[in-house]
């Protein structure tokens, strides 16, 4: 796990100027998808196209100085990926915005808050990078980050800043502002996991018996996955949020694979979340209601708590085909949520099957790129950090278009970057950031070195050898 | 509005949005395939021999031996012109150091050009340059001092 950037033999170019260019085409996207909308829906293209084009530009624009600046080797693809898919949910959204206006809904101004929280991740994602030189220092952290993930956590329950929102205790309220405060949490975890598993991942992956061809971990290693395991069954029974215990149990499994080797982490670890699913649909009143509407949704089409949602979400991808109604001429307003939940099948009614694809194949691109930091970093903590941040997205992804598109039971998530919802956007935002970060220490290449002594001797400790 | 117009509008940004797709895979595929192979990686097996005696050459006025200023070992000294030079506790140092602190094989001196790096091995307590504990090769000048365990180093003319 300690040498691999040279492996290859090739240095890595910086391609700034190719993530320009791409970053050009991102602002297409997205100032296009704006200029759809105005036609689609009002017949002319909106009159405030150039300010909120310049502003759109302005942050894409400043993002990339800054990592022209302090990263100047970070893999060019990332921010355009997420400059377009963030460009693409605003449109998006001010659509469902014109859609809520003319319902006469009261809320009907989510792309211009959405607008002001993309202008916090971009600075954040910019202090980001030009604070934190070197990600290796988040190592130190390993414990602190961890105690504030789970007291993060554990704020939606304190009295005055808690609350509870449509059944669910994920949100705090402070100064007029909600805020989830999971979505920070799981950057925290990811950093506490990844610094936790470095030092230890010997004692997890080496100590162990092998029962019935599988490596069973130490007992006395079983500590943290039962804590994790824990904390995830806390956040499904005690917050009533299926999505999130799911996202960060999956993250914690995957880590531990990714760090040990071991499949038997996997199989401990997939019993204990069978365990815990099926005692949540044992126990959980809303975990039965959720499969239920999963495998018979039309038969809860008109009861109370029913499948209204995801069965409008079908109506809806169902009658955008392959090509979607355009903007403007479908109804996406019709499902509940569908400026943060469903944005997918807004996406899925307007533009189509084309345009959902293309979404997920973004999302598959910025997992690929994400595994491939974790591949060439040079730092087993920077390599985890990568794995833990491409598996939470995927594992958001898959988690909320899975269950939009009726492939598993759904679950409440946001869709990275492209959902309504500030705490998400500014902590996908911050992820991007970290990324960036480690892809730049992967990719820059090594000062050249001569090597200590030629001939191995084997008795001593091994030297890495850099090249 | 005509219906038209609608469609065409439609079909277009569908096709923006593949562009863009497209052009994100084909930057990652030139990531890949297109990148350029450095000197020293072209033939690295038989270019080893022979970087051993890239050592900086002599100039007046940069460094020629790498001395032991302070702990037990203080005056221990090593020539430059035998880079690279290891540090450590163990037999095969250039500079061996008898302090309880320092790593069998501690740190490593060389050179990259006119310049000369230390880089940390792996040690237990590290290595600092200064006050900062390095975390990869590191740059070190005349008069620098390099901190490893109680020990502290620098390069002198």
């Amino acid at each position: 796990m300690s040498q691999s950037g040279t492996l290859m033999g090739f240095v890595h170019r910086r391609r700034r100027g190719a993530e320009l260019f791409l970053l050009l085409i991102a602002l297409v996207v997205g100032i296009g998808a704006y200029a759809a909308v105005g036609l689609g829906v009002e017949g002319t293209i909106p009159t405030d196209i150039v300010a909120y084009g310049g502003w759109l530009a302005a942050l894409v624009v400043a993002a990339h100085i800054a990592v022209r600046l302090v990263a100047p080797y970070a893999d060019p693809v990332l921010l355009p990926l997420v400059a377009a898919l963030n460009g693409l949910g605003l449109a998006v959204i001010h659509r469902l915005d014109l859609a809520y206006e003319a319902a006469g809904k009261d809320n009907h101004t989510f792309a211009t808050q959405q607008l002001t929280w993309m202008t916090l991740g971009v600075l954040l994602f910019i202090a980001t990078l030009v604070l934190l030189r070197d990600h290796r220092t988040l190592q130190r952290l390993t414990y602190t980050s961890g105690l504030a993930g789970i007291a993060l956590l554990l704020l939606p329950f304190l009295p005055v800043i808690g609350g509870q929102k449509n059944g669910a205790y994920i949100w705090i309220y402070v100064a007029g502002f909600s805020f989830q405060p999971g979505e920070v949490a799981k950057v925290l975890l990811v950093v506490a996991f990844a610094g936790y598993l470095v030092l230890h991942r010997d004692a997890l992956a080496l100590a162990g018996r092998r029962v019935l061809f599988v490596d069973l971990p130490r007992g006395r290693d079983l500590g943290p996955i039962l804590a994790m395991f824990g904390v995830s069954m806390m956040i499904l029974v005690l917050q009533n949020d299926l999505g999130s215990s799911l996202l960060f149990f999956g993250l914690f499994l995957v880590m531990l694979y990714v760090a040990t080797e071991r499949p038997g982490w996997l199989i401990v670890g997939g019993l204990l979340f069978g365990a815990g699913a099926l005692a949540a649909y044992t126990f959980v009143g809303n975990v039965q209601n959720r499969f239920n509407f999963w495998l018979h949704p039309m038969d809860y089409y008109e009861s109370s708590p029913g499948s209204y949602q995801p069965v409008e979400a079908m109506f809806g991808m169902g009658w955008g085909g392959l090509i979607g109604r355009g903007f403007g001429e479908g109804m996406p307003e019709r499902i509940i949520y569908a400026e943060s939940d469903y944005i997918i099948a807004a996406i899925g009614e307007e533009l189509g099957l084309t345009a959902v694809m293309a979404v997920i194949l973004c999302y598959g691109l910025i997992v690929e790129r994400a595994l491939r930091i974790a591949l060439i970093s040079r730092d087993g903590f920077g390599k985890l950090l990568a794995v833990g941040f491409a598996s939470i997205v995927a594992l958001q992804v898959f988690v909320v278009i899975g269950g939009v598109t009726g492939l598993i039971p759904l679950t409440g998530l946001t869709t990275p970057f492209l959902s309504y919802g500030g705490s998400s956007l500014v902590a996908n935002w911050v992820i991007i950031a970290l990324l960036v970060r480690i892809s730049d220490h992967a990719r820059r290449p090594i000062p050249r070195m001569t090597d200590v002594n030629d001939d191995s001797d084997s008795e001593s400790t091994q030297v890495v050898r850099l090249r | 509005m005509s219906e038209l117009t609608l469609f065409l509008i439609r079909f277009a940004y569908l096709a923006i949005l593949w562009i863009f797709v497209l052009s994100a895979v084909s930057v990652i595929r030139s990531d890949m395939f297109g990148a350029r192979v450095p000197e020293t990686a072209r033939g690295a097996a038989p270019a080893r021999g022979k970087s051993k005696a890239k050592a900086p050459t002599k100039r007046r006025g940069s460094p020629t031996h790498l001395i032991v200023i302070e702990g037990d070992n203080t005056g221990a000294r090593a020539e430059l012109a035998d880079a690279p030079l290891l540090i450590g506790r163990g037999s095969d140092a250039a500079i061996k150091l008898d302090d309880d602190y320092v790593s069998t094989r501690h740190a490593r001196v060389a050179a990259s050009g006119d310049e000369w790096f230390v880089e940390d091995l792996g040690s237990t307590n590290g290595t600092y340059v200064g006050s900062v504990r390095i975390t990869q090769p590191t740059t070190i000048g005349l008069g620098i001092q390099v901190r490893i365990g109680k020990t502290i180093l620098e390069l002198r003319k």
